[in-house]
């Protein structure tokens, strides 16, 4: 078998300060993967990534990118990975296409093919009508997919990209998702941190859900799904509400006069849910998940 | 290897003069302006009204000094001001991310420095040759030192660019420490025209050799011996640019 594209064996992190932000994560990605990492607000993916790309220092642990050991040689590492990072980090004031040509440069790439490797992944990204711009001017969209542009002009074996579709509308987001899936089918190995299940449903093959700095799943997507084994749902009713009769076992939670709330096990299905309440003259007007279900995740595997 | 490093450095270097050239009104125009007005009061009005210093009318005297000053001052504030921005910005990132060398990143930012301490050098010189008859006695000399200094103040701006945290760290260096030095670094007088004391005391102050050196190459007359001063910018340098060295590889300000 070829060497993982990341290897990370008991990585902490604490910062100066105290926060221990990452405490003891060992997990591989292999290559060719599409890897999501997922996890609450603070959970440590941002720190994860900053070691791995040089711009926090580790506390302990050893990280290998494609066998190489950081801390034995951090430049051969750093040229096989592309970073998209979470927060704009460009110079607002440069061109748009001065910034992606720069920072092929900064990988040793000379300024023709600089230029090639540009002009190609601004056209893919639909920036070129923009390359004159200063990065200012671009909206929130653009301005994530220039830093994509940006993450891939030295050709990284390895993208990693950091919340890349956080506020980015739905189009773009499915356009984005083609994007990276293509990227993949090409051989890239990808790393994704997201807030969106969807989003790791629809591209990742593999997940890894971190809390509080630890790996508390590292799994196939079909297996975490499957721990998907309840969900709660909003209902809306046509008209107000008195008494429920609990349906099996779950009990509804009466929100206001025409709103219930109900968790389900996978076991139950709605035609059964809905006919348990058409039995006692109740029509659902609309219904809604409760919650994220990476958010029900979250909460199961805390628990 | 050498020759991505290179690129890399050129990388750095193009985008840090695009940027001096760019915002041209806040990099160029104000120290000419300023220079300008240092010929105009101190040279033409209060000037004429002096006498010789070494044997050269005040304008000339003071014309080299007042050079020298804008390539200080701007050399240091370029690097201090560009690299803080880099940091505000984050566009750091961008070469910590790369396998870009710390004496890489040391080099491009002091080169973007010294294309503006030099420019400016430049065109305070030409401003200068306006007001007075300063003719190059030895261009070695003012070759040498103006890149020296340059080199030093583009360094010593870098190491205050590393450590600060706020826009107000970025003056406060300049404001106490270089331009008084700068003052009494001999620009306005010869120092062998002071006291015992403060003419001793003026030695401990490195830009007297700057400007004393700077000054031969155009007039042929020092108060100091110019090798000195070589020696002394070299020295300084090289200790600056290891101190740079150190605190990037320590990740000082950049990295957590
Ligand atoms: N530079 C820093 N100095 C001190 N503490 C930090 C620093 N950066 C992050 N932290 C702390 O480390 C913890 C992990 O933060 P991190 O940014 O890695 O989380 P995250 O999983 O990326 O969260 P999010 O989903 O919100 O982006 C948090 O408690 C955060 O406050
Ligand atoms: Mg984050």
């Amino acid at each position: 078998m070829s060497v993982p594209a990341l290897e990370i064996s008991d990585l902490r992190k604490t910062y100066r300060g105290g926060v221990e932000a990452i405490s003891g994560i060992s997990l591989q990605v292999r290559e060719g993967e599409f890897f999501g990492l997922l996890g609450p607000n603070g959970a440590g993916k941002t720190t994860t990534i900053g070691v791995i790309t040089s711009l926090v220092f580790k506390t302990s642990g050893t990280v290998r990118i494609f066998g190489i050991d950081i801390d034995r040689d951090f430049s051969a590492a750093k040229r096989l990975i592309g970073l998209v990072p979470q927060e704009m980090n460009f110079s607002i004031f440069e061109k748009v296409q001065d910034i992606v040509c720069q920072q092929a440069g900064y990988y040793g790439i000379p300024r023709r093919r600089a230029a090639d490797r540009a002009e190609h992944y601004l056209c893919q990204l639909g920036l070129w009508e923009k390359r004159n711009v200063q990065a200012r001017e671009l909206s929130g969209g653009m301005k994530r997919r220039l830093m994509i542009a940006r993450g891939l002009v030295h050709d990284p074996k390895l993208l990693i990209l950091d919340e890349p579709t956080a506020g980015v509308d739905v189009e773009l987001r499915r356009g984005m998702w083609e994007f990276l899936e293509d990227l993949n089918r090409e051989g890239r190995t990808i790393i994704l941190t997201t807030h969106y299940l969807e989003e790791a449903e629809q591209l990742c093959n593999r997940i890894g859900i971190i809390a509080g700095g630890r790996l508390i799943s590292h799994t196939d997507k079909r297996e975490l799904l499957k721990k998907l084994d309840r969900q709660t749902f909003i209902l809306d009713l046509n008209g107000p509400v008195g008494e429920v009769e609990p349906f099996d076992a779950n009990r509804f939670t009466i929100v206001d006069e025409s709103t219930l709330e109900v968790t389900l096990s996978r076991d139950h299905s709605l035609n059964d849910l809905f006919a348990h309440l058409d039995r006692q003259g109740l029509i659902v007007a609309s219904m809604r998940p409760k919650a994220n279900r990476l958010e029900e995740i979250f909460v199961g595997m805390t628990q | 290897m050498i020759g991505e490093q290179l690129i890399s450095l050129a990388s750095i270097a193009r985008r840090e003069t695009t940027r001096i050239f760019r915002i041209w009104v806040q990099t160029l125009v104000p120290p000419v302006v300023t220079a300008t007005l240092y010929f105009l009061i101190f040279g033409t009005f209060i000037g004429s009204q002096l006498g010789d210093v070494h044997g050269y009318d005040y304008m000339s005297f003071i014309a080299p000094g007042l050079i020298m000053m804008s390539i200080i001052t701007n050399s240091y504030t370029n690097a201090v001001s560009s690299f803080f921005s880099s940091k505000f910005q984050r566009n750091i990132e961008e070469l910590l991310v790369s396998p870009t060398p710390d004496w890489v990143i040391v080099l491009g930012y002091v080169s973007g420095a010294m294309v503006r301490g030099l420019s400016v050098g430049v065109l305070v010189t030409a401003v200068g040759l306006g007001f007075s008859r300063i003719v190059p006695h030895n261009l070695f000399f003012i070759l040498a030192f103006a890149v020296l200094t340059s080199f030093v103040f583009a360094l010593a701006g870098l190491i205050n660019g590393i450590f600060a945290k706020k826009f107000d760290d970025i003056s406060i260096i300049p404001t106490f420490v270089i331009t008084p030095l700068t003052y009494l670094g001999g620009v306005f007088y010869s120092i062998s025209l002071l006291p015992d004391f403060w003419r001793v005391l003026s030695r401990a102050n490195p830009i007297i050799y700057m400007i004393d050196g700077f000054r031969y190459g155009f007039l042929g007359v020092a108060d100091i011996g110019v090798w000195t001063g070589l020696s002394m910018l070299l020295l300084i340098g090289t200790l600056l640019f290891a101190a740079n060295l150190y605190l990037l590889s320590r990740g000082t300000g950049v990295r957590s």
